[in-house]
């Protein structure tokens, strides 16, 4: 195995006699681009294990939502494609999949929810029908029975008065609620991964907080291994156990979460945390990244950081291995400088 | 957590937006009434339509016959209540026809896109380059002139157009997030073409079937007036109007009462279809 494979599988918080349920092969996926194929995923490693949270952070365009995309099966054809790697899911490999095989996981044994939860949801359709309908596709329950697990999801994602908002729309509810019914509907089939895309990013900051501490009760008890898209490392803190940061493609730094806000190595990442906004420090400190993220045919070969970084030495024109740090083997970082 | 309360918010109501400018609720009586008149025909009807009484042609509009009677004395009231039974089945059920195809057929090109759809979008756009009448008279001139095969050819002229609204939403609604939810759901395309693409179209798939309703209820009658309807002596609007044509100079009742009832039913459409566009639109003036 690779250094980067055993990197991936160093820290599961929770030793798992199962397995995990989401493993992730060096994948590369390309996006076409005009004529030509770019690698906007570049060798990326990981692997959630039951009950864990994997935070996958990086700015628009990292290629952490493609990594998701990947991993669900819904490249767009002809625009996107797997050039290698290998994606297990809960025992299936979804590379080889078919079609229809891969058609037959979603909703089933992988979830996804997804940012907007004001425009994830049908406006015509009952919420209630919109709960039941996976389980109706997937497990080909009756709608009399679907309707009465639908009930069942509502009051575990604690909607109140579920019994009365079964035949209620989208627009009847408020955002927060909205989530939650996405969070059902996602949960229909109890999956064994869910994917969560910026799940939390158009709440009200109190609500965020108690989504995510719901979905994390869930998280517990139904022994859901999570996959968090982000780029709020507030929310990653809070709740994510190993964070992965992704930088034009590429995995630059990854670490358990304690050991990742305690010793962010990679410049990017530093350069990430220092953009944060904190109480404790005054808006003047605010560093913002100088420049912006190429496009992906004008990304530098190499180390994709190099035409922002401040470390850059002229060994950067070689693309770094990701390379564990000698104090803490399960923190790996891409940077020739910060880990020679 | 207060915050996590429900409140059932009242859903903005359709129903009011429609109602409020009254084109609505009176479109819908006088079309309402119109089909209650075409259905209770054998009873409300003085004559019957096709009895002719050679003493009294041409007789202007009297207390017996109020609408007149024409040139073979037959009782022109009687023939327009009966003539509405032929236009409103015909326009009714072509446009259902026209709709039911021309919108799966639309659905089903905007959202599998490719191929398929270049094919189904070049094909209407040569449809629609013909005008409504003209392929319709073409069709009954191939096909022969009786009720089925005038539906079929009225049907066919309106499948282009509904193609082309369906298509068109089709394409707007694909790019939604809960279309993209649907795939994250594995669902099969029929079931988010069908089940969740298509209820949220049918509103502006119900408008234009109201304006294609009177198209197609015009394109009966004139094919009826140039003598390619159902044939005589069946009552159609487009019929009695031309039988009223060889004496439009003396007895001009013949053809102005059957134009009325077509201009009558042509405002009630056209005020249920306004209604229907301003309900299914929030953001239109009141």
């Amino acid at each position: 195995m690779s250094v980067a494979a055993d990197l991936a599988t160093g820290a599961a918080s929770q030793p798992d006699p199962a397995g995990p349920s989401l493993i992730v092969e060096q994948l590369t996926t390309s996006i076409r681009i005009e004529r030509q194929w770019f690698d906007a995923v570049r060798d990326v490693s990981f692997e959630v294990h039951p009950r864990e949270t994997l935070a996958l952070v990086g700015e628009s365009g990292c290629g952490k939502s493609l990594t998701a995309l990947s991993v669900m099966g819904l490249l767009p054809e002809g625009v996107g494609r797997i050039s290698s790697g290998r994606i297990t899911v809960d025992g299936t490999d979804m590379t080889a999949a078919s079609a229809a095989e891969a058609q037959a996981m979603r909703g089933d044994r992988i979830g996804m929810i997804f940012q907007e939860p004001m425009t994830s949801l049908n406006p015509v359709l009952p919420v209630g029908f919109q709960i039941a309908e996976s389980l109706v596709e997937h497990r080909g329950m009756s709608r009399r029975q679907a309707r009465q697990r639908a009930l069942a999801l509502m009051e575990l994602v604690r909607i109140p008065a579920a019994a009365q908002r079964l035949d209620a729309y989208a627009h009847q509810f408020s955002g927060g609620m909205r989530q939650r019914v996405m969070i059902a509907i996602a949960l229909a089939c109890s999956p064994k991964v869910l994917i969560a895309d910026e799940p939390t990013t158009a709440l009200d900051v109190t609500i965020q907080a108690q989504v995510l501490a719901l979905l994390a009760d869930l998280q517990r008890r139904e022994g859901l291994a999570v996959l968090l898209i982000t780029h709020n490392l507030g929310v990653v803190a809070a709740v994510a156990d190993r964070v992965i940061v992704m930088y034009g493609g590429d995995v630059v730094e990854s670490a358990p979460v304690s050991e990742f806000f305690a010793r962010p190595t990679h410049p990017y990442s530093e350069a990430l945390l220092a953009a944060m906004p904190r109480v404790d420090r005054s808006a003047d400190a605010l560093a913002p990244i100088p420049g912006q993220v190429p496009t992906l045919p004008d990304l530098p070969p190499g180390c994709r950081f190099q035409s922002r970084c401040p470390l850059r030495i002229d060994r950067c024109a070689e693309l770094p291995p990701l390379i564990p740090l000698a104090a803490a083997p399960a923190h790996g970082v891409r940077c020739w400088v910060r880990a020679p | 957590m207060s915050s996590a309360t429900a409140v059932v918010v009242a859903a903005p109501s359709a129903w009011k937006r429609a109602t409020r400018s009254g084109g609505l609720a009176v479109g819908l009586a006088l079309a309402l009434t119109m089909v209650v008149i075409a259905i209770a025909a054998p009873w409300i009807a003085p004559f019957d339509p096709n009895d002719q009484d050679v003493l009294l042609k041409l007789e202007p509009p009297s207390a017996a016959h109020l609408f007149g009677t024409d040139a073979f004395g037959r009782d022109v009231l009687s023939r327009v209540i009966y003539g509405a039974r032929i236009s409103l089945f015909v326009g009714a059920l072509a446009t259902l026809a026209g709709v039911v195809i021309g919108t799966v057929i639309g659905v089903v090109s905007g959202y599998l896109g490719g191929v398929i759809d270049r094919l189904i979008t070049a094909a209407t756009d040569v449809l629609l380059s013909f005008p409504q009448l003209i392929m319709g008279l073409m069709l009954v001139a191939v096909l022969g002139a009786n009720l089925f095969n005038l539906i079929l050819a009225i049907a066919i002229t309106a499948v282009p157009a509904f193609i082309r609204v369906a298509r068109a939403s089709t394409l707007a609604m694909k790019e939604r997030d809960f279309v993209d939810a649907c795939r994250a759901l594995g669902f099969g395309d029929p079931r988010i073409m069908f089940l969740h693409v298509l209820p949220n179209i049918m509103d502006e798939v119900v408008v234009m079937a109201s304006l294609w309703f009177a198209a197609a209820i015009r394109t009966e009658s004139t094919l009826a007036f140039i003598g390619l309807g159902v044939p005589p002596p069946t009552a159609t609007w487009g019929g009695i109007i031309r039988d009223g044509f060889d004496n439009l100079l003396d007895a001009s009742w013949l053809s102005i009462f059957p134009s009325l009832a077509i201009l009558t039913i042509m405002i009630a459409l056209n005020l249920i279809g306004d209604g229907l566009r301003d309900a299914s639109d929030p953001r239109a003036p009141q």
